[in-house]
């Protein structure tokens, strides 16, 4: 086997597919944005020069979809140019929804790991179990959402827990899956080894089934990471727009700030982002200790 | 407090437990019989569940707005009829299943396009895959500015949420025949087109399916955030947020049940499909899903 070159087969098509698709943005922003600019000169009763119009549509205060460099300018004022307590500031904002994100994120984890540990050892939790584990998912939680927050509000239950809840929930099915087949990837003979060892089924679980399923734990919990991102922000959605990438998103939406819209929602990626790639250095980290091959 | 109420939910809770415990320790001479168990333990553990919640509700006379009992739900449901189907209607015969299908049908056609070309490929797929971890659900405010209120803003968020699972699981799965497969269809001069419907494809399928069920649960829940964004007056996201404005929890309970069975049917269908269509996968060829 070829080994790949991080040039040729990593920087340079990402990067051609990320140039065309820029390419791409900016010609529908003229092609979304003119309209508007022909009425406002039809209006006034003039013609609009083509060069007036491209210029135009780059530079709108609600355009229909703005231009990469306005987004990048409005997350650029937002975060270098306001103070961070100021509640103007999407780092203000990001650290709301990361809080709570992070708070669910932890407790669904570690639900997810018990709850793994329950069904592989007990048949009667995983016959009763696993089923609603999986049809618990069907259900749209992000639907219930509003509902648990506003109800949470009204016993006085408001603020951060609401929202972790809803990451919670969204983030321990995956870990409850990818635990589940992790703890039973070992092999019928690794387990023999064990009982010839005359080992303790807390023996077996620490040394033979918790080391084999990091792989499992690592790779469910980049999806957890994610989803209870996507929990956090919908958990903000009803909470009448005060605080948080969501509200921000609510907010845009009411007032038609669409430059704010793309900025939460750019932000809200580079948040993504940054968890997932945290969750993959851990990875590697702990496959590392483990003595993995690189 | 209601004290029998509470009690008899426990006395139910342990009776089911102890049955189940009991059954899974069984072994059935005939086959029908160890198939029955095996659906019997889960269906109990759920009937256990709505006792206890019922119990619960009723000993401890938990408020309706807090929690309603399952059985005001039931009464609920059964009392708005035609607002619930109007509102199934509107979000998932209309946005739900068109979404589903254009995304899913569009992510298809993408990865068998860019098939020939592993420089796409190559440029596409980690683009895919970050998408794929992204908070996608926020584009709805923007689909809803661009498309309007009705359902066609609600299949594009569904369009865009589907897209990306489904590019990046085919692609995969097209990757998946083997080096002496492909050698083999090389070595009977098939062509491009045949190695991809006799051999590629159907190597392809679980992953496909795969991408199909991740997308069936992610098609509901998109429309319906989506429809929390503006939404003419039906529909299942806007009941549920006008009636949870109203503290008509009941009813916003009864349209999650609705939605939860819909959800439920919807990807139990597509893993019908599957085991129709993968029937020599061993995931299902051993006859454990």
């Amino acid at each position: 086997m070829r080994q790949d070159s991080f040039l040729k087969d990593k920087l340079l098509p990402i990067s051609t597919v990320v140039i065309l698709l820029i390419a791409i943005w900016y010609v529908a922003t003229v092609f979304l944005n003119a309209p508007f600019e022909r009425d406002t000169a039809a209006r006034a009763g003039t013609e609009i020069a083509f060069s007036d119009l491209l210029k135009n549509t780059m530079a709108q205060e609600r355009p229909v979809l703005p231009a990469p460099h306005q987004v990048i300018a409005e997350i650029w004022d937002t975060t270098a140019n306001k103070a961070i307590t100021s509640k103007r500031s999407l780092v203000y904002h990001a650290w709301i929804t990361l809080s709570a994100t992070l708070f669910g994120f932890g407790i669904g984890a570690a639900l997810g790991i018990l709850l793994a540990v329950g069904i592989v050892h007990n048949r009667a939790m995983d016959r009763s179990l696993m089923p609603w584990v999986i049809a618990s998912q069907t259900i749209p939680i992000l639907a219930i959402a509003p509902m648990i927050i506003v109800v949470l509000n009204a016993i006085g239950i408001a603020g951060l827990l609401p929202k972790a809840l809803i990451s919670t929930y969204l983030s321990f099915f995956p870990v409850v899956v990818g635990m589940v087949k992790g703890l039973r990837s070992p092999e019928t003979i690794q387990l023999d080894l064990m009982h010839t060892y005359n080992a303790s089924p807390a023996q077996t679980f620490w040394k033979l089934r918790w080391p084999s399923s990091m792989p499992y734990l690592f790779t469910s919990l980049k999806v957890a990471v994610a989803i209870s991102l996507v929990g956090a922000i919908v958990g903000e959605l009803p909470t009448g727009a005060v605080a948080g990438l969501g509200a921000r998103l609510l907010a845009g939406s009411y007032y038609g700030q669409t430059v704010q819209i793309w900025a939460a929602l750019f932000m809200a990626a580079a948040l993504a982002a940054v968890l997932v790639m945290i969750v993959g250095l851990a990875h590697s980290a702990v496959l590392k200790r483990m003595g993995a091959r690189p | 407090m209601n004290y029998p109420a509470i009690a008899g939910a426990l006395l139910f809770w342990l009776l089911a437990w102890a049955f189940n415990e009991w059954l899974v320790r069984q072994r059935f001479q005939s086959r029908t019989a160890a198939s029955a168990a095996r659906f019997a333990v889960p269906l109990l553990f759920g009937i256990t569940i709505l006792v206890l919640w019922e119990g619960i509700v009723r000993g401890f006379g938990i408020p309706s707005v807090l929690l309603p009992a399952p059985s005001m739900i039931w009464q609920r449901l059964l009392n708005s009829v035609p607002t619930l189907a109007a509102d199934f209607r509107q979000t998932f015969l209309k946005s739900v299943l068109t979404g589903y299908a254009l995304g899913c049908g569009l992510g298809f056609l993408v990865a068998i396009l860019i098939d020939r070309s592993p420089f796409l490929q190559k440029g596409l797929l980690p683009l895919g895959n970050f998408v794929s971890a992204l908070p996608v659900i926020g584009v709805a405010p923007i689909m809803v500015m661009w498309f309007g209120f009705d359902w066609q803003s609600k299949v594009a968020v569904v369009v865009i949420m589907t897209f990306f699972p489904m590019l990046v699981n085919t692609v995969s799965g097209l990757a998946a025949a083997s080096h002496m497969e492909r050698d083999l269809m090389r070595t009977y001069a098939a062509s491009w087109w045949q190695t991809l419907v006799k051999l590629r494809l159907p190597a392809a399928w679980p992953f496909i399916f795969n991408a199909l069920k991740i997308n069936s649960t992610l098609a509901l829940i998109g429309a319906i955030v989506a429809e929390f964004f503006g939404t003419p007056i039906v529909g299942m996201g806007f009941r549920i947020s006008t009636e949870v404005g109203r503290m008509n929890v009941d009813m916003v309970w009864a349209e999650i049940a609705v939605a939860a069975v819909a959800g439920s049917v919807f990807y139990g269908v597509v893993a019908l499909i599957e085991r129709a269509v993968t029937f020599w996968h061993p995931s299902i060829r051993s006859g454990r899903a």
